[in-house]
């Protein structure tokens, strides 16, 4: 039973939709994101007249759209495993005009990814990154730096900002 | 060296802008109501009386908010259902017909109704409202004995007060025995306006 009123759905768009919506995109990129964020919205549209509080929302909101994209990536990979592409292909489609972010991004580990994703793209604290993950605060701030590091390492982004067009 | 990876995460992320793009939200809304997950959809409409909020369920009209009301959408999740969304195609009838009775075009309501928030006494007031026609006007009393209780003219008032459907429910129809116009849950000066409209006060 629910514990106390649910704010309307609506009120979680507004307020996270934009986040997550930045998360999934960059996480799954530009062609699939829409299905990704809708798939995220729906799941949680489904659930949440279940839920037993209104504590966190934004936390839930956001272990939904996980859910999806760790999903997708699957989705993606086996079925780049049964047509034999090569493993070290990212698992989203990188943007028309990119630099090769995107795909150094998806080359990431998926803890990496995510934790890096939650941190810059969607701007989540990491108390929050650390549920999402389910680990330490400590690992998850060890995971950014570490993704940071292998980003750092890519040739292709090896560019400092004074050094970019 | 700057360290400038998290600011290209960041803009690589938000091109152009920040917000759900209008495609990917009406795409969604389209699959949500399609999917049966909507269970209160509303959309704001604007009227000479200001922005009202509309929602409903599927089985009908089940809320008008006034602008400036507090909290309609929270109430509408507390008291419904929490999942509320914004989803004007399920209130397109509803808009138009507000249009065209503003515009002097339409003096009856023909939409489908979930009375949902209304019970008992209350209920029966506001059905039995819905009787009195575009330009009329009854008194509170009046209206309390036509539904029986010819003393409870001061619940008739809190039944309009309460009413959950205003202008389509017309409780500014109802006013004082002595000719005053009563309360106005939209405030007195959208209850003369609505009046002026119908020809039943003088502009």
């Amino acid at each position: 039973m629910t514990v106390g009123p649910l704010p309307p759905f609506q009120h979680l768009l507004d307020e996270h939709g934009p986040a997550v919506w930045r998360f999934v995109r960059a996480s799954v990129g530009v062609v699939d994101g829409a299905d990704c964020y809708q798939e995220a919205v729906l799941a949680a549209l489904r659930a949440y007249p279940g839920l037993r509080h209104g504590d966190n929302l934004k936390g839930w909101l956001f272990t939904v759209a996980q859910h999806k994209v760790l999903d997708h990536h699957r989705r993606v990979t086996r079925r780049r495993e049964a047509t034999e592409a090569p493993p070290d292909q990212p698992v989203f489609d990188g943007e028309p005009a990119d630099d090769g972010l995107w795909a150094a991004v998806g080359r990431l580990p998926t803890k990496q990814r995510l934790a890096v994703l939650h941190r810059f793209v969607a701007d989540l604290p990491y108390v929050e990154i650390a549920g999402l993950l389910d680990c330490s605060e400590a690992a998850a701030r060890q995971n950014v730096r570490a993704a940071l590091a292998r980003l750092r390492d890519e040739p292709v982004l090896a560019m400092t900002m004074e050094d970019r067009p | 060296m700057i360290d400038d990876i998290p600011l290209r995460l960041r803009e690589r992320a938000t091109p152009g802008s920040d917000g759900v793009p209008v495609t990917v939200v009406e795409r969604l809304r389209a699959a949500a109501e399609s999917g049966g997950l909507v269970d209160v959809a509303w959309a704001a409409v604007d009227t000479p009386v200001g922005r009202l909020t509309a929602a409903a369920t599927p089985l009908g009209l089940v809320r008008i908010g006034f602008e400036g009301e507090e909290r309609v959408l929270e109430s509408l999740a507390a008291r419904l259902s929490p999942r509320v969304l914004e989803l004007p195609s399920r209130l397109d009838d509803v808009r138009r017909q507000l249009d065209q009775y503003f515009a002097g075009r339409r003096q009856a309501f023909d939409l489908p109704i979930d009375p949902a928030l209304s019970r008992g006494f209350r209920r029966d007031v506001l059905t039995e409202l819905c009787r009195v026609g575009y330009g009329q006007t009854v008194s509170y009393a009046e209206l309390a004995r036509r539904v029986g209780h010819p003393r409870a003219s001061r619940a008739v008032g809190t039944a309009m007060g309460t009413n959950p459907i205003p202008i389509v429910q017309p409780c500014h129809r109802v006013v004082r025995t002595g000719g005053g116009l009563g309360g106005y849950g939209g405030g007195l000066d959208v209850k003369r306006t609505l009046l002026t409209l119908e020809g039943a006060l003088l502009a």
